[in-house]
């Protein structure tokens, strides 16, 4: 079956159950055709042959009943796996081997799929093109040299380009959805405590969170429903009751309130976005949904928060980076020298600059200037989004100001790469779901993104929001293969 | 307080000075496993031994707060009368070092577990109060290892993790006697508890000095300086006595003292600077992302109320009450649990009085030279409580007992069968001893023919001889009345 690759997860689940393709043939068809992709740069530990091999296994006694049978997947790199190299796209983690497993990739193993490879992704998740990655850029599939969005463009690009069936990846302030958007797939960030953080690499605390990335909403549905778990080993993990995210998915979306933000019209908004979001109202509208006008006041100081609020916890996780205990050491001629050397030589420019941003800040004397005003401003957009919901249900809005741009486009213009992420960052501050699904295409061709932001612990209401949409939107990728000889 | 309170000064010519000291006391929880991962904490395991992914801080790795090492911080704070914060919060201190693998450490900056509380300490001049300004939890950062190698430094991890309390007392401390008395009650509070083993010689409780000096009578405080981790009593005072010497010549000499951080030199008995304020660290404070806030219930706090054991203040209250020890006997038999058990122990079935005396005189000079802690002494409380009968119903005089207490030290034996089988039981049948003093008058014709004639200080000589000749076995009260009426 030469268009196994061009399967979604869902036709894929569905053909091993039924015996008319096994996970050897599945796992064969996606290692042949990510072999053949290399060009895109989407993988940066490949682990094929163990991966046919465990596939084989699986095929000698299948056990079906499990909600991914054999399913091969490649996973972003930020996701520690047993015996498997893990890089965090840095050089200063170039050569770890973890001893253990995340929560969040066991969930998925144990529910019987098999690991491909690790997938690129900004170093340390720190980027919003796959431009910061040790590892080099990631091709984007729908145009040569067109970044695939980050931080987890490796995700990204091999979701587009079918070189896993699914995947997963982080979302501190865009990272799922922005990529998600300029490749043309769906992405959801859940809500903050609904994925364990064990054993991801830490980028920022309080913001980070694991979520699937897919062909469509119900794939996502499926994996949300696999990765989403309580754990006692993150202390930040919420003990809530979920849902069968897709059992219980409906495109019936009648009578849903959905609010539309107007601080979201930004200055020198692009016209095709402007157009797209007016699209999606009438999407939305025709599914019987209401429209609401709705204000979040705070909106133009998300982007300044965040790039406090992150820089500053980032500073501190990724102390432990010292070449000390693991990874990456530089020789020195006493412990500060060894330090300092090891973490010039081994961190990228980017998370250099976003180590010093984060110190300065901490620091006495700065510390009540911004990271406690940031906290504040934090609390306020968090407020301002519990105001909104006491009037709608969702709230809908583009999922990013601009299409995908050209590698280098942006690599010496850090705030104009930060704006990226302007759509994405408050659903972070505010520890809410989002999901970005593909909606439209620009004048280029290229895929245009839709965010829908729901409540707290309600990813089954913007799952069914998007999967109503995605039916009217009937939205069909533009990917010529340009990159396979 | 009495106006001849005996003050600690330091004097120079025209000057006498005040030294104000406060102290961090850094006390180990007693806890089978580390603040927030499940390694054990046990003492002395070869290096690296009890290291988790948590405490070496691999990629990805998440504390979780150990729930008992909570329950010892406010069972200590309920011990110290203090007030538990129904909410507090870890923060990270921010520093590098080699055997800190997070980068930072986890501690409780602004908003700690236990805030103001006090110590009680009996002064031979009577009591004074300490104010505790706070307690937190935090974690212990590993080991540094130096001298193994000409070359690397080696690390160990086994502490790295460990929980802590950090003790800040109030600036209320006035002498190295003082420190003296607020450590060992500090540590006799947290004992009874069972929130902290006190072992200065594993680390287990260990001190920050904060040192500053004034001229007598003045109000202001000097500039003070922090002595770091110091690990024994004795050393505390010693560091304290030279530091508060160093600062009163700066002042004398017209100098200034600068607010740094100093090292104890045991060797040359002298402080060190260390780094200067302009040095010191910037630890960029700010609350650990990765834990929420503590939180803790009312009625969380009344159950750990209920665990709370009579403490050292409140039995010494007692004994004086119940068994009418004096004040100062109460504070040496209350001074950790474990005499103040084998005291209760004792006097169940023996004379108070007698047992007292005999715990601390006896007992506690004789386990002091066999440098014995009193659960190890060879005699159970049982068998001392023997001995006390045995005394107190005339079977042995109190001389002969302390031969039968030296035997008893050799061995937990019963003082019954030692009496038997040295044939030390006392002579009280009046015929028996009727013929040994007949036999010393006999012996001694001329000398009791002078105390007839009216030399009877005499007297004291034949009670002698007689106890002499019988071995100190003899009756002394039985000795007397038949000498009396022989003579």
């Amino acid at each position: 079956m030469s268009d196994i690759t061009k399967q979604s997860l869902s036709e894929l689940i569905k053909n091993i159950k039924d015996k008319k393709l096994s996970s050897t043939e599945v796992t064969k068809a996606f290692v042949e055709r990510s072999e053949n992709s290399k060009d895109l740069n989407a993988y940066v530990t490949e682990d094929f042959s163990a991966a046919i091999d465990k596939a084989k296994k699986f095929d000698e006694n299948p056990n079906l009943d499990l909600k991914l049978p054999g399913i091969p997947m490649a996973v972003k790199d930020l996701f520690c796996t047993k015996n498997v190299k893990t890089t965090a796209g840095s050089k200063i983690l170039n050569n770890f081997i973890p001893t253990y497993e995340s929560t969040v990739t066991q969930n998925i193993w144990n529910e019987g799929a098999i690991l491909l490879g690790k997938l690129n992704c900004d170093e340390f998740a720190m980027g919003s093109s796959n431009e910061t990655s040790f590892f080099g850029c990631v091709q984007n599939p729908i145009d040569k040299d067109l970044v695939p969005g980050g931080s987890s463009g490796g995700s990204s690009s091999a979701v587009a380009a079918q070189l896993t069936p699914i995947t997963i990846g982080t979302d501190t302030g865009g990272s799922i959805r922005q990529p998600a958007s300029f490749t043309g797939i769906v992405g959801l960030k859940p809500t903050y405590g609904s994925c364990s953080r064990y054993g991801i690499v830490a980028f920022a605390s309080s913001l980070d969170q694991a979520g699937p990335m897919a062909q469509n909403v119900r794939d996502c549905a499926l994996l949300h429903e696999v990765i989403s778990s309580y754990d006692e080993k993150d202390s930040t993990s919420i003990d809530f009751k979920r849902n069968n995210y897709v059992k219980e998915l409906t495109n019936n979306i009648k009578g849903k309130k959905i609010g539309i933000p107007k601080e979201y019209r930004v200055d020198a908004m692009p016209k095709e976005i402007e157009d797209l979001w007016k699209k999606g109202i009438d999407y939305v509208k025709d599914c019987g949904a209401e429209i609401i006008d709705i204000s979040l006041p705070h909106t133009n100081y998300a982007l300044p928060t965040y790039y406090i609020v992150a820089p500053a916890e980032a500073s501190s996780n990724l102390a432990r980076y010292d070449g000390v205990k693991y990874g990456f050491r530089a020789n020195g001629e006493n412990l500060i020298d060894m330090y300092e050397k090891t973490r010039s030589e081994g961190f990228g420019a980017e998370v250099q600059r976003r180590i010093m941003i984060g110190t300065y800040v901490l620091s006495s004397g700065y510390y009540d200037a911004y990271y406690l005003k940031a906290q504040k401003v934090r609390k306020l957009i968090k407020n301002d989004f519990d105001e909104a919901y006491k009037k709608v249900d969702a709230i809908l809005t583009p999922s990013t100001p601009s299409s995908a741009f050209k590698i280098g486009e942006k690599t010496n213009d850090p705030v104009s790469m930060y704006l990226n992420d302007i759509f994405t960052v408050p659903v972070n501050l505010a520890g809410l779901p989002g999901i970005s699904i593909p909606a439209g295409h620009d004048a280029k061709g290229y895929p245009l993104g839709l965010q829908i932001i729901g409540k707290a612990f309600d990813e089954q209401n913007i799952l069914n929001i998007a999967y109503a949409m995605e039916e009217k939107i009937n939205f069909k990728n533009k990917i010529t293969d340009w990159w396979i000889k | 307080m009495s106006k001849d309170k005996p003050e600690y000064l330091i004097n120079r010519k025209d000057n006498q000075y005040e030294v104000v000291i406060g102290l961090e006391v850094h006390a180990q929880v007693t806890s089978e496993s580390k603040l927030f991962s499940t390694s054990s904490t046990k003492f002395g395991a070869e290096p690296n031994t009890q290291v988790s992914l948590v405490d070496a801080a691999f990629p990805g790795m998440l504390p979780v707060i150990n729930e008992f090492c909570v329950k010892q911080a406010i069972k200590t704070g309920i011990g110290l009368k203090a007030k538990i914060n129904k909410r507090s919060v870890f923060d990270r201190k921010n520093y590098f070092y080699a055997d800190l693998p997070q980068g930072y450490q986890i501690s409780q900056f602004k908003d700690p577990i236990v805030g103001e509380g006090k110590v009680i300490l009996d002064m031979p001049d009577g009591q004074k109060e300490v104010g505790i300004e706070r307690l937190h939890l935090e974690q212990d950062a590993g080991k540094s290892i130096h001298d193994l190698d000409p070359k690397n430094t080696f690390v160990d991890l086994n502490r790295s993790g460990v929980a802590l309390m950090e003790i800040v007392s109030k600036p209320d401390l006035r002498s190295p006697d003082e420190v003296n008395a607020y450590v060992k009650k500090l540590r006799s509070i947290m004992r009874y508890l069972g929130t902290c083993d006190g072992n200065m010689q594993e680390g287990s409780l260990r001190a920050d000095v904060n040192v500053s000096v004034r001229r007598k009578g003045i109000k202001e405080f000097g500039t003070r300086c922090e002595i770091k981790n110091v690990n024994s009593i004795k050393f505390m005072q010693m560091a304290i006595e030279y530091e508060a010497n160093r600062q009163v010549d700066l002042i004398e000499d017209g100098q200034s003292i600068d607010q740094e951080t100093r090292l104890f030199d045991i060797k040359k008995n002298e402080t060190r600077s260390m780094r200067s304020k302009e040095d010191a660290h910037d630890y960029r404070y700010f609350p650990d992302p990765d834990l929420l806030p503590l939180e803790v219930s009312d009625d969380f706090i009344e159950k750990l109320k209920l665990e709370i054991p009579e403490l050292p203040d409140e039995k010494k209250k007692r004994f004086i009450e119940k068994f009418k020890v004096s004040p100062y006997e109460a504070t040496i038999l209350v001074s950790d649990n474990e005499t103040s058990n084998y005291f209760e122990n004792v006097i169940k079935k023996s004379d108070v009085k007698l047992a007292t005396n005999w715990i601390i005189g006896e007992l506690f000079a004789a386990l002091n030279e066999k440098n014995l802690e009193i659960t190890e002494s060879p005699i159970s409380a049982g068998n001392l409580s023997k001995l006390i009968n045995l005394i107190k119903d005339g079977t042995i005089s109190g001389k002969i007992a302390k031969t039968v207490f030296e035997h008893m030290m050799e061995g937990d034996k019963d003082p019954k069968k030692i009496v038997e089988e040295k044939g030390l039981k006392q002579e009280s049948d009046p015929k028996a001893l009727e013929t040994l003093i007949d036999k010393v008058i006999d012996d001694n014709r001329e000398k009791a023919t002078e105390y007839k004639s009216g030399k009877v200080k005499l007297f004291g000589f034949f009670v002698g001889q007689v106890m002499k000749v019988s071995g100190g076995k003899a009756n002394p009260q039985l000795v007397n009345e038949i000498l009396k009426k022989k003579l």
